[in-house]
């Protein structure tokens, strides 16, 4: 039997945050791992139909995961997640943005923060994300055009800024 | 498009500004009913109800001479449709994790 979990979703628009709280069928090492490992994370990251692949990885405190999502008709961006801290099997914080190949943060694009904790529930382990945007209008360009749509904007946007920087 | 859009969260990042939205859903007002809840001067309350005009959450209607003022709920309904999108997203993300975990776990033993 397969237990079917929901993820739980509160968003306090005034102060820019999205919560969500979801329950995994594995044990705290593992949904760790999950999340913190890059050949898992390739696995499981970039949503459908995109891919991840990461460059590099150094999850400890003051280190980054620098990665490529992968579109089906040849897309490539890269992001890059700062760790702000790191503490083992039980949290982490970050913040992420937009990049170039080489993991430079592009200026001008907001990124946000992440806040992640893990806590294990008898053999199961239970995983909050705390996710605050950096501006409004980052929030409500995905309510502009829906989350996929805002996207690819999003995306559109930074070819936009990486062209200028060249 | 977006430019108004953005003041939807610039509105209601307000605590008067929400408070004002809490009171319409009882009843439409006039401004100065409106007023009369806040310690605030008037004109500061008109500002805000202005504002809140502007990015559509509230409606003017007449009534003879006076204005009052409604919530505009569809509008108030286009921060839900944007969780919505949000919540499909990760659902489908964490769905794969799911599934990354069942065939770990299948592996190990």
């Amino acid at each position: 039997m397969i237990p079917i979990f929901q993820t739980e979703y509160r968003k306090d628009a005034t102060n820019r945050k999205i919560f969500m709280d979801r329950t995994f069928d594995a044990p705290l090492e593992n949904v760790w791992n999950a999340w913190t490992n890059k050949d898992t994370l390739d696995l499981w990251w970039a949503p459908e139909p995109w891919k991840t692949n990461t460059k590099s990885i150094q999850f400890e405190t003051g280190g980054h995961w620098h990665y490529a999502m992968k579109g089906p008709n040849g897309q490539c961006h890269w992001l890059i997640v700062k760790y702000i801290s790191v503490e083992q099997q039980k949290q982490f914080h970050g913040k992420d943005s937009f990049c170039d190949e080489q993991g430079n943060a592009v200026t001008g694009f907001p990124g946000k923060e992440w806040k992640v904790t893990f806590t294990a529930v008898e053999d199961m382990t239970r995983v909050k994300v705390e996710l605050t945007f950096e501006s409004e209008q980052q929030m409500t360009q995905l309510i502009e055009m829906g989350f996929e749509k805002g996207f690819a904007r999003a995306h559109t946007n930074l070819d936009e800024i990486l062209k200028k920087q060249e | 498009m977006i430019n108004m859009k953005k003041d939807i969260f610039q509105a209601i990042a307000d605590p008067t500004r929400r408070a004002i939205l809490t009171l319409l859903t009882l009843q439409a007002m006039t401004p100065n009913t409106i007023a009369e809840h806040f310690n605030s001067t008037r004109q500061a309350v008109s500002k805000h109800i202005k504002m809140l005009a502007e990015c559509k959450l509230v409606k003017q209607e007449y009534s003879g001479r006076e204005i009052y003022y409604h919530l505009n709920s569809k509008e108030l309904k286009g921060l839900d449709t944007w969780l919505d999108q949000f919540r499909k997203h990760w659902d489908g993300r964490f769905n794969q994790l799911d599934e990354v975990l069942r065939n770990s776990k299948a592996t190990k033993k």
